[in-house]
């Protein structure tokens, strides 16, 4: 028995050795990550810019990097920009907010009960058929061109993934998990909270990232239908006022946002499953 | 804590797989179930957990008759079954109840008695096989079970972990007193560690031979008797018998 603990701590210790040297590793792969990334970017912007500068591309058709940037820079230095950018956020979270917690709600009782599943599942199903985009005409009959119809169209988009993976979760748990639960006669009620639950967590991450994702294409479509502020206005309005580079500018500002956002619940997916023994890509 | 089988068979859609089994055990013996593949071993073991309760013939745990799974019981699975998402010491207390301090107290000092005291903090990912066999039984053990349940829990591991940890599991036997009833379908364990084998053969299994060691442990694995008793299990095993019936 000695030795064995013996052998334990040298494992451990070199362990804790070699955790440091990992993230010293780790660092400077996670800097050669960035470099390799943007080298292909950088190489396009360039290019761009110049052609742009040579009039290769007409002005009114693709302006340079540079007048894009411009244009973002100027829209912050007149105050516009943060309140096309926050009534954006703001219609993606609530519909977000929305779209996951009624997946929750519903993905949870199909998931765990049969009888549920004959309820709902094929109504669902069936829902999930038609374009989600088809449903804009109805919601703004019903509620209007405010927010309410943007931020449920936004709330359709959301809700079929992650209730989709949420299901798909609950029914990949381990059997074998699951009856280690009942030889220590867990009831149902702990079943789910203490085994259920927690095994079927990297599936919930993964809906509410591409949930996520979707949401932030849903609301390009809600602010075109019709919007006074936000980036999906910006389109409109560069379309209208014959300016690519308010176009530009708001395709950018969509990707930086849309890459922030994705970026933290990334974050929290890695906190939140930091047991799972997954695959390193070499 | 005894434990009886009377006429115990089990049928998987319309296919016996093991039928009138009948031994008992008596408080604090190694019973040995061996056979080879597909006999139904494991299926017998899930009977008696109470894990299935769909068998034919009755099963008493201390002289009561029950289908449910008891409070007694521990089952110790062939491979580990941690959660991936709970520290070793999370896993081992998990059928505990009570507060988390004498949870955690009593958790520390089952993964001291498996030799992993240094280890409560880590996750499965962490661990190697051995390890992880360790914890799980650990996790098996620190409900103070009176029966325990081991369904070729050593299968996995090479020959000197499992050798380290058939001792272990007679340290803790002679500690605790358990009645053990373990599946296994290697021999020489089960002439190392028990008081009876119950040699289960065919298809629906069924009982062939019962074989009683009388001798002290800690028993010398090279020894002459273990050998012969080999011998004497080979012997009565089906692929002896279809060599036979070839020749």
């Amino acid at each position: 028995m000695e030795k064995m603990e013996a052998e334990v701590s040298t494992v451990l210790t070199k362990e804790h050795a070699s955790k440091r040297k990992d993230q010293q590793i780790k660092r400077s792969k996670n800097v050669e990550h960035i470099v390799l990334g943007s080298i292909i970017p950088i190489i396009l912007l360039i290019v761009w810019e110049i052609l742009s500068r040579l009039e290769v591309f007409p002005a009114y058709m693709l302006p340079a990097p540079s007048v894009v940037l411009g244009t973002i820079v100027g829209l912050g230095q007149d105050g516009s920009l943060w309140g096309h950018i926050g009534i954006t956020t703001y219609r993606v979270l609530a519909g977000f907010v929305l779209g996951t917690a009624v997946a929750v709600v519903l993905g949870s009782f199909v998931g765990f009960y049969q009888k549920a599943e004959q309820l709902f599942d094929p109504m669902i199903q069936a829902f999930r058929s038609i374009p989600s985009l088809a449903w804009v005409p109805l919601f703004i009959l019903w509620m209007g061109i405010g927010e309410p119809s943007k931020i449920t169209m936004i709330a359709v988009g959301v809700f079929f993934p992650v209730y989709l993976n949420i299901i798909s979760g609950i029914i990949g748990v381990d059997r074998k998990l699951i009856e280690v639960g009942k030889i220590n006669k867990l009831n149902s009620f702990q079943l789910v909270s203490r085994i259920i639950l927690p095994a079927s967590l990297p599936s919930f991450l993964t809906g509410l990232r591409s949930g996520l994702g979707l949401g932030w294409m849903f609301v390009v479509a809600a602010e075109l239908m019709g919007a006074s502020q936000g980036l999906g206005y910006l389109l409109v309005l560069g379309q209208n006022t014959l300016s690519p580079e308010t176009i530009l500018a708001s395709i950018i500002l969509f990707a930086l946002i849309g890459k922030l956002t994705d970026w933290i619940l990334k974050i929290i997916e890695a906190r939140a499953l930091h047991w799972q023994d997954r695959l390193v890509k070499s | 804590m005894s434990l009886e089988l009377r006429n115990v068979g089990r049928t998987f859609a319309g296919k016996q797989a093991v039928r009138d089994v009948s031994f008992s055990a008596k408080q604090g013996k190694i019973i040995g179930l061996l056979g080879t593949s597909g006999c139904g071993k494991s299926t017998l073991l899930r009977a008696i957990s109470g894990l299935d309760s769909e068998y034919d013939g009755e099963i008493a745990v201390n002289g009561a008759i029950t289908r449910d799974i008891q409070d007694e019981i521990g089952f110790i699975f062939q491979e580990p079954r941690l959660f991936p998402w709970l520290t070793v010491l999370d896993n081992v207390t998990f059928g505990l109840k009570g507060t988390k301090n004498e949870k955690e107290k009593l958790g520390k000092m089952y993964l001291k008695n498996v030799g992993l005291a240094d280890s409560a903090k880590l996750y499965p990912k962490q661990l190697s096989g051995g390890m992880a066999q360790r914890v799980a039984i650990a996790r098996a053990l620190v409900t103070s079970p009176e029966i325990l349940l081991l369904d070729e829990p050593f299968s996995a591991l090479d020959a000197f972990t499992k050798m380290q940890l058939q001792d272990l599991l007679l340290d803790i036997w002679e500690t605790y007193q358990s009645t053990i009833v373990i599946v296994t379908h290697d021999i020489d364990e089960a002439t190392y560690l028990c008081d009876r084998i119950i040699i289960l053969r065919g298809q629906p299994g069924e009982i062939d031979k019962e074989i009683g060691i009388n001798e002290q442990r800690p028993r010398a694995r090279g020894s002459k008797l273990l050998a012969e008793l080999k011998t004497e299990i080979l012997e009565s095993l089906d692929l002896n018998r279809a060599e036979e019936s070839v020749n």
